[in-house]
């Protein structure tokens, strides 16, 4: 079996314990779910070495036919983009496990259950984003929501169920026209040869125009609810403030990934015609999304919703980045995808500690916590700064790439993404301002500091953040063959550079 | 002198062993006390079922061949469809031996002194299985027959046990007998239409047989417009049984008064048994006019797809609401009819055994969650079913998944490999408002789940019972059945494929 297989089939193998674990003893079972995650980040960094950087194509691949009448494969493979996602969900879920230590508690089913799902989930994950096969993708895409919708209705706060309901009935609607695109291309993929699901085969399909357009809008919005852009993310806010931290970690930082990964890897290879069509239409979505998340996220006196604002606008620039068909662009957004992981989980980390603290989700409670809890406010104080993109962290890269990869091509677009910085030292501002610093609010005066445990979760995304922001390089390095082989797929080049207009 | 005409038993034998345990139960009405009846008569059933399953299996792969002077065609298509009957009734049976489902004596008045009495009797009505086996004898006949006379023969004898059955349910009485008086009406309606189209036929083609239909129709001629009334009028009695809009309204108030497990056992096996009759008459008799009856037919299958999910948003009450769903589903498969291709027959077929069982198994779970006055099928008194009964509420919400086409359940192979076909022949339209329907239904099967896990338990009188073994085993048999075959469909799926000749 190989490596990637492995990964993907380990944290089967510790739900499988998890399974037999006695259901009364919540240490043991954190304790296998931590384990079982730690060992499934070794086995994802062990690809790492097995893996040739710099070389273009699908690597560590593996197939196996599943469903021959058809000739779905389980196939899997991982180019750049593919591993530093992967990576990034993997270290994400130890990190959530140990931040969340008792968060499953008072769900309304055992702890036993919350990891399994947790773990899952993971598997999930990790094999979305390594499916080569489209088949085997939109089968993963579609029922890795079914543990998201157990963890959000199951063990979430305030209006759960129906949270849970609509992002479940979303996803599905969006995946649902994904169906009808993906029998679209394989039926085409059966009068032009052997009918094939494999990514890299219907890339090569001859596609009419007109209908590219429909296969492309087909798998674009079930990305676009799934990334979510304006307009389809109203499920967004819900679910966020519903979630436990650990599951917003996991949703808003890896799952949401699925639906720009999905941009990437399917709609501007697959259909590069449409891509160019839908380009500008896409880009004043992706505005929109920016200033419209960013002005919502000022609004906000929810802290779970601020941050999920926050998402939206982030994801208007990862979006951005894509769309602008330029190398630096698809790039800084495939960094951008890492790095919003990992600014998202330290928002919601730190954030979900004070709301379990407080006991309150408003942003105004937290009001003088910098005195009484100066280690817990420097995190979130970090992590607001990298949402705000300031130098030297790593969401500064990602942005300041796509910013510049927009530039080149639709240089208005670039000048009115610049205005969502300006308005995201605003909310980040305004919120730490509120809910930090200030008089201090009654109630707050005994708040415990982060103990070590906390500190031990917090620490390797911060890390993560300030090491991405100094030296990107290895990730732009794993991120670049990728890049260029989607540029020559998507049928795009750069545009030549004007000098002195 | 007079020849007898060469039967060829062998291949007939599966009806035959169904038909002779349907009389032998007769018998057993006759001769055998109170007290051993019902055992006896499970037995029978069962075994008869059993034998008939395992004829079919042996004889599976025989070359394509009519049997009974041409009136019986014994292919692949029509074996497979009989060996899915068979085995989706084996279960369905299963469900009908727990707790009391059936009227004590059916010819009581509701209400009157004696069915009271009947009830403080304890007994039940034990002639439900041989007409069971009536209707499972008539189903087999269905797709397999090839001329017009067999057709309609076939077609009465699973229904009229049917009319019969429904109106035997033991609680709630006038709902049950107006539900069947209502079955029975629209049933004779749908008959008569059937036959009427028949007569065209005739008049058109000079012959009863499908194949003689099919020279007549594609030479062209004059008097087409005899063949198209015949192609119409049939076509109303077909959708009919298959419960397609506008012919459905019949099902929603059928699946709610017949006893429950009776209503997973005709939506199961009535469904495959009329959508492999429509197949085999619409390509083999009228294939060489599609391009005429084709829009006709996508117009139904979209309205009956649309109409079905709409509807079931605002029901309460899950026996009604499983009742639109089928209707929903019946339009599903009508893409497969429509698809007109050997793709378009696999992937029907799929698509019967797999809905098949998530139904029978979904209305057997019904038949557990009761109160002390019988079963409760108010879908809000099923509040924190999850808590009260885990396993049960999850297998539940897996048949409701498979339904909703969620991937890893059969389900979705069943959707994906029909909605392929649909769009290979062209019909892009229903591939697209079939994914929209898909996404309309599933809030309603979604909203189930959630009653089931995510509210907590209101009503403290609502218990699930605890399953009897063959009950056990019905819902573990569809339960692996509905996992499995979404986890890996190539173990039906290859052997639908090879099994998809039609004798012309």
């Amino acid at each position: 079996m190989n490596l990637l297989t492995i990964t993907i089939l380990l944290p089967l193998v510790g739900t499988a314990a998890l399974a037999v674990a006695p259901r009364g003893n919540t240490q043991i079972i954190k304790i296998i779910a931590l384990v079982s995650s730690l060992i499934t980040l070794v086995s994802s960094l062990l690809m790492l070495t097995k893996y040739k950087f710099g070389v273009t194509g699908f690597q560590l691949v593996s197939s196996h036919t599943w469903f021959k009448v058809f000739n779905i494969n389980y196939a899997v493979g991982i180019d750049g983009l593919a591993l530093v996602l992967i990576l990034l969900t993997t270290v994400l879920v130890p990190i959530v496990v140990v931040g969340g230590w008792n968060e499953a508690e008072g769900g309304r089913w055992s702890v036993k259950t919350f990891y399994m799902l947790i773990l899952v989930l993971e598997m999930f994950m990790v094999a979305v984003f390594a499916a080569t096969d489209v088949f085997l993708f939109y089968v993963i895409f579609e029922v890795m929501l079914i543990p998201v919708y157990f963890l959000i209705g199951g063990y979430g706060r305030g209006d759960r169920a129906a949270a849970a309901l609509k992002f479940l009935l979303y996803s599905l609607f969006g995946g649902l026209l994904m169906l009808a695109a993906v029998i679209g291309i394989f039926v085409i993929s059966i009068k032009q040869g052997p009918g094939s699901f494999d990514v890299t085969t219907l890339s090569h399909l001859k596609i009419s125009h007109n209908t590219q357009d429909w296969l492309f809008l087909g798998f674009f919005i079930a990305f676009a609810i799934k990334a979510p852009l304006f307009p389809f993310h109203t499920w967004l806010p819900g679910a966020a403030r519903s979630a436990t931290p650990g599951t917003s970690i996991l949703v808003l930082g890896v799952l949401d990934k699925v639906g720009t990964y999905g941009m990437i890897r399917f709609c501007l290879t697959l259909f590069p015609e449409a891509t160019k069509t839908f380009a500008p239409y896409i880009i004043a979505l992706s505005l929109a999304s920016i200033i419209y998340g960013a002005f919502l996220a000022i609004g906000q006196k929810d802290l779970n919703s601020l941050i999920a604002f926050t998402s939206i606008s982030h994801f208007g620039f990862i979006v951005l980045g894509i769309f602008a068909l330029t190398s630096q662009g698809i790039t800084g957004a495939s960094l951008y995808m890492v790095n919003h992981g990992f600014s998202t989980a330290a928002l919601f980390l730190v954030g979900g500690w004070m709301i379990q603290r407080r006991k309150s989700t408003q942003v105004e409670d937290f009001g003088g916590l910098q005195r009484i809890t100066p280690v817990m406010a420097w995190c979130f104080f970090i992590a607001g700064l990298s949402a705000l993109a300031l130098p030297g962290l790593s969401s500064f890269v990602s942005e300041f790439l796509v910013l510049i990869g927009t530039f080149t091509r639709y240089p208005a677009a670039a000048v009115i993404g610049t205005l969502g910085i300006v308005m995201a030292a605003l909310y980040v501002l305004i919120l730490v301002q509120r809910s930090l610093h200030g008089s201090l609010q009654a109630g707050n005066e005994d708040t415990p500091d982060l103990n070590w445990r906390e500190k031990v979760a917090i620490a390797p995304v911060i890390v993560a953040l300030v090491l991405l922001g100094f030296y990107p390089k290895p990730a732009i390095h794993l991120i670049n063959p990728a890049t260029s082989q989607v540029m020559v797929a998507a049928q795009s080049s750069d545009p030549t550079p004007l000098a002195g207009r | 002198m007079l020849t007898t005409p060469a039967l060829n038993y062998n291949l007939l034998a599966p009806i035959l062993i169904v038909l002779g345990g349907a009389l032998l139960g007769v018998l057993v009405e006759g001769f055998i006390g109170k007290a051993y009846r019902a055992r006896i008569q499970i037995v029978i059933a069962l075994a008869s079922i059993a034998a008939a399953l395992g004829w079919v299996i042996s004889i599976h792969n025989v070359t394509s061949q009519s049997a009974a002077v041409d009136s019986v065609s014994i292919d692949g298509g029509g074996l497979f469809m009989q060996g899915a009957i068979l085995a989706l009734a084996f279960v369905a049976l299963l469900f009908f031996t727990q707790n009391d489902h059936f009227a004590p004596q059916a010819s009581a008045l509701p209400g009157s002194v004696e069915e009271a009495e009947a009830i403080r009797a304890g007994v039940q009505m034990t002639e439900i299985y041989p007409l069971v086996l009536f209707a499972v004898s008539g189903m087999l006949l269905f797709p397999v027959a090839h001329d017009l006379i067999t057709l309609f023969v076939a077609l009465e004898v699973l229904s009229i046990p049917l009319y019969i059955i429904t109106g035997l349910a033991r609680r709630r009485r006038l709902l049950s007998q107006e539900a069947a008086l209502k079955y029975f009406l629209l049933g004779a309606y749908s008959s008569a239409f059937f036959l009427f189209g028949g007569a065209f036929l005739y008049g058109f083609s000079g012959s009863l047989s499908l194949g003689v239909i099919r020279t007549a129709a594609a030479t062209p001629g004059s008097n087409h417009i005899f063949l198209f009334l015949g192609v119409l009028f049939m076509s109303v009695g077909l959708l009919f049984k298959v419960g397609a809009v506008p012919f459905h309204s019949w099902t929603p108030d059928v699946y709610q008064g017949a006893p429950t497990p009776v209503t997973g056992f005709m939506a199961a096996c009535t469904k495959v048994a009329a959508f492999g009759a429509m197949f085999r008459i619409f390509i083999v008799g009228f294939g060489a006019i599609q391009t005429d009856w084709r829009p006709l037919f996508v117009g139904v299958a979209i309205v009956t797809m649309a109409g079905g999910a709409i509807a079931a948003i605002v029901q309460r009450d899950v026996k009604r609401t499983l009742a639109y769903s089928s209707i929903t589903h019946a339009g599903f498969l009508l893409a497969g009819v429509i698809a007109l291709s050997k793709a378009g027959l696999t992937s029907m077929m799929f698509y019967l055994v797999a809905y098949g069982f998530a139904t029978i198994g979904a209305f057997g779970i019904v038949t557990l969650v009761r109160d002390s006055t019988g079963e409760v099928n108010d879908l809000n008194r099923w509040a924190g079913l999850g808590k009260k009964s885990p396993g049960i509420a999850t297998a539940f919400a897996l048949f409701l998944m498979s339904f909703g086409g969620i991937p890893l359940t059969a389900g979705f192979i069943a959707k994906f490999s029909i909605f392929t076909a649909a769009y290979a022949s062209g019909n892009i339209a229903i591939v697209v408002v079939g994914v929209l329907s898909s996404a309309i239904a599933l809030f309603f099967y979604l909203r189930v789940v959630l009653i089931m896990f995510f509210k907590e338990p209101t009503d403290e009188t609502v218990t699930v019972a605890v399953p009897s073994f063959l009950v056990s085993t019905g819902i573990v048999i569809c339960f692996a059945i509905t996992l499995v075959l979404g986890v890996y469909p190539n173990l039906l799926f290859n052997l639908a494929n090879t099994m998809t000749t039609l004798v012309p």
